[in-house]
């Protein structure tokens, strides 16, 4: 996606017992609210592992948000309380990444409260609409271009001092922008 | 968890995370190779063949000063260590000595001495590499042996067997040392604003002693081997005292109330190149009297005299440069606070000439001088009954804003700067590394040996081997100074015609 | 059957995984003995045009240290990748980035600013700067380029193995060396060292709490640490819970935290995301306000979470800094 024809991507991770239930009635109440959320179902926010708020942003998501019961109504007694204490460094730590506060939200939701599915994602879309796009993958490839500059020059130089030899093309790599050959970014 | 369930769920996770980890893969083209992984020097031919310029360039910078922003204070004597792994007990300790100054904390007399012996056995085993294993092949084995021989196999020849075992054992042993207190030898934890981690139990004293006492059985007898294969050997002081290798700078080295060497604390003392004291400062007042020049060449800077202005790599009174490490200490001194390391001290300046001896190549014998230093430094240490103190630590009160620690490494003074915030994070930081301070004297000795020995275009069989010893005999840590090899630094020297034409490469491993 | 090739080599590095080998003191002469190293540069002669002339794959196994900052070690790095049937990440630094990779929370523009020209003993009034070709006498004197990002060794080419620490131990070199020899190395993409976290071998895992409750994070530097108990009920961060086993906790034997340069176990993506949610999950209060009270006590997550790992998180750099030039 370019920034031109951007529109934002917002991922959330809503619990299965109140926010889930809660979008699902926004749904059957037919409550039109913004379309750039694709939300994925937890049975807990406190499933919710810091890990998958920042591999959402890492693949693309322009913002995360997370939705739990309120204080008190856990199903699980206080899974949504460890959100919060994670949520609370987590919004630390992404400053320190330089990524704006307002792209990881969380929200107390419960299952009938439907009308707030709708203001809270429309709200956050309008936000970041405003932040404009934070491109992850893009900059990753930005950032990874000053490695493919150095691939692109040593394969000129391999033609360069073997003009005769045929077999340098044909043993090469297949063609891969260089902006493409990203290497794994994940632990070995 | 038990072990097997362990096991079932690892296995689960790893194939997983190797999915994972295919998903996100993508293909990496594998090139050719266009650079080298040398320093580089390159040399400049005038129209008669002669040297105009030679240069010494180092490849890289790391930039701890900016990546330290931020960071907790306390972390910073870890987190600098990591500047380099051959002295990272320096870097540490220079660290530590910064915290105390920032949080206005003095560390109690068991915890100062507890960094002291820590500090001392990392000096003797330090010096006790460089002697044997870098320096040594160029004086053990001989200028002129061949490379082949020149190396540790050649010095184990040359002492025998039982000397490299010798020595191999009583570096393990300091580390061991180093290793009990620091928690790690390479990269050790123990330094704390107002004192140590971890004080010494009572049981340990014991083969500390013992170690002490061996330590400097050691050190008397690295001194004999030097005295009867060096300094009783004319064609060898003949070398170390010749003007290849000699520059009348100025020099600059930590010493306590009575000017005698210290490594650990003190006032810094710079002497100028006809031995007067040119001045003497605490560590705070540093940025008076240092500073640190760049050129577009090299990501070393390269420090000089400061109120002597930049006037380029140059020698003599009006030269800004100064030296550091074994043979600056020895002559920005008037002597060493212990009895042994005296009389070598004495000896030395009675055969080697008077203070200040400008010959690099002396850099070894003062080297091993003041290994004679440390381990009677750590025999006082282990039997000083303060040592055994439970009270370790001073706990800081005050609020910290600026502090300025420095310590004498093997390779010379190291400053460490830090400026934080009312809790206690670095907002600036600065640091002069030992070889930094040398950087510009080390350049100069790379010109002069390419200029003694290139003459009308031919260069002199010795060449890569002088230049080498040149820059060796300042155990150079370009680690520190920004990064590259410690000690042994593999050489590209590229000759350029008038019409700067490559005319040769030289490639010294 | 001639003897197996084995190299050493050194990228963004501080010299600390050399000692390491070295370290294998008396171990490191039989290791000598039974592969032929091929190059060392710290130690030995190293002919580049040696490692050249090499078939692709003709080393058995390479162990790289250091982070890639230079376009020279990257090239390096290709090299040798090429050349070596097994490249071994050795290190922190190579497998995570590493201290060095905490750059990545900065622009090289920064960092080249504040050391070349703002630094309180630089005097540099023309602002003058290491530059790639500088003009001498005629020709030109060439600097590698800095790259903009710190990179581990896998991302930069295909790694097969990694070896944590900083620096590894030399017990685990020792291992790995002789797994190699007798062909008893586990499945690629391994780490070699144990998959369980440091806790499991913590001298101090007995005085660990069962249900931890932080009512505070203590810094050491105001805080005398008790020697025997495990840091966390001490409520100071030590990051053993999130970082792998294998060193044996010699820095908690020193009376000091871990600061976790084993990196994580093979179930964690991300070491500070799951550091992060450890610690911060187990803070007492339930309060907005109370939580921040207690999590305050961590003032820097970045640079304790990713201490070693920063080049290697997920988010890999500051994401905000400005698109520098290559």
């Amino acid at each position: 996606m370019t920034p031109d024809h951007w529109t934002p991507r917002i991922v959330a991770f809503f619990c299965n017992w109140c926010t889930y239930t809660a979008a699902d009635l926004a749904g059957v109440s037919r409550l039109r609210y913004a379309p750039n959320v694709r939300i994925i179902r937890l049975m807990c926010s406190g499933r919710v592992d810091p890990q998958f708020v920042l591999d959402a942003l890492a693949r693309g998501a322009d913002g995360v948000l997370i939705g739990g019961c309120h204080p008190g109504d856990c199903h699980y007694v206080e899974g949504n309380t460890k959100m919060l204490r994670r949520f609370r460094m987590l919004r630390r730590l992404l400053a320190g990444f330089g990524i704006e506060e307002e792209r990881v939200r969380l929200e107390w939701i419960s299952a009938a409260e439907g009308e707030k599915v709708r203001t809270v994602i429309n709200d956050m879309t309008e936000r970041i609409r405003a932040l404009g796009m934070l491109g992850l993958p893009m900059r990753f490839e930005e950032w990874d271009r000053e490695m493919g500059h150095l691939e692109g020059e040593i394969r000129e130089r391999a033609t360069d001092l073997d003009p005769d030899d045929d077999e340098a093309g044909e043993e090469g790599e297949p063609e891969v922008p260089a902006a493409a050959q990203r290497p794994e970014a994940s632990h070995v | 968890m038990d072990a097997a369930a362990r096991d079932l769920w690892n296995r689960a996770h790893s194939r997983v995370n190797a999915e994972y980890r295919e998903e996100r893969r993508r293909v990496t083209i594998d090139p050719i190779t266009r650079l080298e992984g040398h320093g580089k020097i390159d040399v400049f031919l005038d129209e008669h063949g002669e040297v105009e310029r030679a240069y010494l360039q180092i490849p890289e910078m790391r930039g701890f000063e900016t990546f330290s922003l931020g960071r907790p204070a306390e972390e910073m004597p870890q987190i600098t260590s990591r500047i380099c792994g051959v002295c990272p007990t320096a870097h540490h300790m220079a660290a530590a000595k910064a915290l105390d100054a920032l949080y206005q904390v003095e560390p109690p007399p068991a915890g100062r001495k507890i960094r002291e012996l820590v500090y001392h056995a990392f000096m003797m085993e330090d010096h006790a590499l460089h002697v044997y294993l870098l320096g040594g092949p160029d004086f053990i084995v001989g200028p002129d042996a061949p490379p082949g021989e020149r190396n540790v196999l050649g010095v184990i020849r040359k002492v025998g067997i039982e000397t490299g075992r010798r020595v191999i054992a009583m570096r393990r042993r300091l580390r061991e040392l180093i290793a009990y207190f620091g928690g790690k030898v390479i990269h050790p934890v123990l330094g704390l604003p107002g004192g140590v981690s971890k004080g010494l139990e009572p049981e340990k004293l014991g083969e500390f002693k013992q170690l002490a006492r061996d330590n400097l059985d050691f050190a008397m007898f690295t001194n004999q081997v030097f005295k009867d294969l060096v300094w009783k050997n004319p064609d060898y002081v003949r070398l170390i005292t010749s003007e290849a290798y000699t520059h009348r700078t100025h020099y600059m080295g930590m010493v306590d109330e009575q000017n005698r060497v210290n490594f650990y604390d003190g006032q810094l003392r710079v002497v100028r190149p006809d031995g007067t004291e040119y001045a003497k400062f605490p560590a705070d007042r540093y940025l008076d009297f240092i500073a640190e020049h760049v050129e577009p060449w090299s990501y070393v800077k390269f420090c000089y005299l400061k109120p002597l202005g930049w006037h380029g790599f140059t020698e003599g009174p009006e030269s800004s440069v100064y030296a550091v490490a074994p043979l600056a200490r020895l002559n920005a001194s008037d002597g060493m606070s212990t009895t042994l390391a005296q009389t070598a001290y004495d000896v030395f300046f009675n055969t080697v000439g008077a203070k200040p001896v400008h010959h690099t190549l002396a850099n070894h014998w003062a080297r091993v001088i003041e290994m004679i230093h440390a381990a009677e430094r750590i025999v006082e240490l282990v039997n000083d009954p303060e040592l055994l103190s439970p009270d370790i630590r001073t706990l800081p009160t005050a609020t910290p804003r600026r502090g300025i620690g420095v310590v004498e490494a093997p390779r010379g003074t190291l400053i460490h700067h830090f400026e934080t915030d009312e809790r206690g994070l670095i907002e600036k930081a600065n640091l002069i590394v030992a070889t930094q301070n040398n950087a510009a004297r080390i350049a100069m000795s790379v010109d002069r040996a390419a200029k003694n020995l290139i003459h009308k275009g031919e260069v002199s069989e010795g060449l890569m081997n002088r230049i080498e010893m040149a820059f060796r005999a300042y155990d150079p840590c370009f680690g520190c100074a920004s990064h590259a090899l410690p000690g042994h630094l593999p050489l590209r020297v590229r000759l350029y015609d008038p019409q700067r034409r490559l005319v040769r490469e030289l490639v010294q491993e | 059957m001639s003897k197996p090739k084995v190299g050493f080599y050194w990228c963004a590095s501080c010299g600390g995984c050399e000692e390491a080998v070295v370290d294998l003191a008396e171990d490191l002469v039989e290791v000598t003995a039974a592969v032929e190293i091929v190059f060392w540069p710290c130690a030995m002669d190293f002919k580049r045009a040696d490692v050249e002339r090499l078939g692709d794959g003709e080393i058995a196994a390479t162990f790289l240290n250091g982070a890639i900052r230079t376009e020279e070690q990257e090239e390096m790095a290709r090299l040798l990748r090429r050349k070596s049937a097994l490249l071994v990440a050795y290190g922190a630094c190579a497998q995570l980035g590493g201290i060095p990779g905490l750059a990545n929370g900065f622009s090289r523009e920064t960092m080249m600013r504040f050391y070349f020209e703002d630094g309180p003993s630089t005097v540099n009034p023309e602002r003058v700067r290491p530059a790639p070709e500088t003009p001498a006498h005629g020709a030109a004197l060439e600097l590698p380029r800095l790259r903009r990002v710190v990179r581990s060794l896998d991302q930069v080419v295909p790694v097969d193995y990694a070896l944590p620490g900083c620096p590894p131990t030399p017990k685990l070199t020792r291992q790995a060396i002789d797994a190699l020899l007798s062909g008893t190395l586990p499945a690629r993409g391994s780490v070699l060292a144990p998959d369980t976290a440091l806790c499991d071998e913590c001298p101090r895992r007995d005085s660990k709490p069962t249900d931890v409750a932080f009512r505070e994070f203590r810094r050491p530097d105001r805080t005398r640490l008790e020697p025997g108990v495990c840091f966390l009920a001490q409520g100071v961060v030590c990051l053993g819970p999130g970082t792998r086993a294998g060193c044996e906790a010699p820095c908690v034997r020193g009376n000091m935290p871990c600061s976790g340069c084993f990196g994580p176990t093979s179930r964690v993506r991300d070491q500070g995301a799951k550091v992060l949610s450890s610690l911060s999950s187990n803070v007492e209060p339930r309060d907005e306000a109370g939580i921040d009270a207690v999590l305050a006590g961590i003032p820097d997550p970045v640079g304790t979470f990713y201490r070693y790992g920063l080049a290697k998180s997920l988010l890999r750099r500051r994401v905000d800094l400005p698109n520098e030039p290559e």
